[in-house]
């Protein structure tokens, strides 16, 4: 059990504790991190691909991708530095309509990024609706140092998951751990569950 | 991105993700609005400069409140340094600046971060640009360099608003009478008086100036406020040094 540290009351937030999970604290800022320089791919060079355990690579340029039918979620949104921010608002293109361009088995995917991050999850984690490949954040283009062009946006887990500058999905019949996870931090990432880091 | 190199490189992370308990064994007035807790960790696993811990407070009716630091120490430290900058309407940094004893225990756990880590064997130079208190995981890492008797080129900027908020700057100024590492200052609110120095925002000229070349390719830890560092990271690839030499760190304040 946690010894109590003397003195100290904490300050409970007005929150609905049900939307806030263990560890997090809320903020109304949105705070940037990334572990490098931001790229700035131009936007004419810019494509979009799903490759790997495909029956064929395809690829959507910035035009082509802004030409999907388009989704607008609100989600709440959990860091691994433990801060939360409810109720982000986003548009962008949802992982299941890029997945039927094509034919695959596979059961996972890293995704793969400007800059040269990587980030791994099983398949069934960045479909049935539950990720996008998001454009814009709060009814504005997605800023480069949150992620623009495009991110992956998949708020059921921690957010590095939620992949900045991402620019493919290379679909893989088995797991492949990416940066993050490679660094220490958790294979899987549930807020829920508290899992931040390797051995969580 | 030299993964094959890294599972050796990571702290068992059994070990770091259980929670200990550590007494506080010093407490040391850094700034005006920074305070350096030193703790003595029971069964620290050990750690790297650059990386952080995670903090954990527990009021009389239960309710905790976490937090991660930076660990401002050397791994060669036989005892766990954290600076801690108060953010005034904040809720756990109030308490650890201003509350906290010595002879205090809190829980901990760690060391996390597998990437912001720099170790001697590593090879230098070094290039490190701080905004405030993004100072602390740098300093692990000059404190970790003098510990290994190091004389690798090392190179400091700091930008702070006034010479009164510079985190350790007795050590910082006898660190750089040592062999090897230059400490370079800008002031960007009130540089002291008859300052000769840089006395504005971080730019390209600074940067050059300060160096070094892109060609000797040096290894480039930025921490600090974000505007801070997507300017600085920004810069440094303009000047020619390669993106994946350049590792960033926010060090946003942590209420």
């Amino acid at each position: 059990m946690s010894p109590i540290s003397r003195g100290f009351r904490g300050r409970r937030t007005e929150v609905d504790t049900v939307r806030l999970p263990p560890g997090q604290h809320l903020v109304h800022d949105f705070p940037v991190l990334s572990a490098g320089p931001t790229p700035h791919t131009p936007l004419d060079q810019w494509t979009f691909l799903i490759s790997g355990a495909v029956d064929r690579p395809v690829s959507w340029t910035w035009k082509e991708l802004l030409a999907l039918p388009a989704e607008t979620p609100t989600v709440d949104i959990h860091c691994v530095t433990k801060w939360s921010k409810l109720g982000t608002t986003w548009k962008g293109v949802s992982v299941d309509t890029l997945l039927a361009a094509v034919d695959s088995e596979a059961q996972y995917m890293s995704a793969w990024c400007d800059g040269g991050y990587t980030m791994n999850l099983p398949l069934e984690d960045v479909t049935g609706g539950r990720a996008w490949i998001a454009y814009e954040f709060g009814g504005e283009p997605l800023h480069p140092e949150h992620g623009g062009q495009a991110r992956l946006l998949v708020p059921h887990l921690y957010f590095w998951k939620s992949a900045k500058w991402v620019r493919g999905l290379e679909l893989l019949d088995h797991d492949k751990p990416g940066f993050w996870e490679t660094y220490g931090y958790h294979n899987y990432g549930d807020p829920w569950k508290e899992q931040r880091y390797q051995g969580d | 991105m030299e993964r094959a190199a890294l599972p050796g490189r990571l702290t068992d992370s059994r070990a770091a993700v259980a929670w200990r308990l550590a007494r506080v064994v010093g407490l040391i007035d850094e700034t005006g609005h920074a305070r350096t807790i030193v703790l003595d960790v029971r069964d620290w696993p050990g750690h790297v400069a650059g990386q952080h811990l995670d903090i954990r407070l527990t009021a009389e009716d239960g309710y905790q409140a976490e937090r991660s630091y930076s660990i401002a120490s050397s791994p060669e430290d036989p005892t766990v340094a954290l600076t801690v900058e108060r953010i005034d309407d904040g809720e756990v940094s109030p308490y650890l600046t201003q509350e906290l004893r010595v002879g205090d225990e809190v829980e901990l756990r760690g060391p996390f971060g597998g990437y912001f880590n720099w170790r001697a064997l590593d090879g230098g130079p070094l290039l490190l640009i701080a905004g405030g208190s993004g100072l602390v995981p740098l300093m692990a890492m000059l404190r970790h360099r003098a510990a290994s008797s190091s004389t690798i080129d090392s190179r400091l900027l700091l930008s702070a608003r006034s010479r009164e908020d510079i985190l350790y700057r007795d050590e910082l100024a006898k660190l750089s009478s040592g062999e090897g590492v230059a400490v370079h200052y800008t002031f960007t609110r009130r540089p002291p008086s008859g300052w000769q120095g840089f006395a504005r925002r971080i730019d390209a000229e600074m940067l050059a100036s300060v160096g070094p070349a892109p060609g000797r390719m040096p290894r480039i830890f930025v921490c600090g406020p974000t505007a801070l560092v997507e300017l600085v990271a920004e810069l440094l690839v303009q000047l020619g040094h390669a993106p994946l030499a350049i590792r960033t760190e926010r060090f946003g304040p942590t209420g």
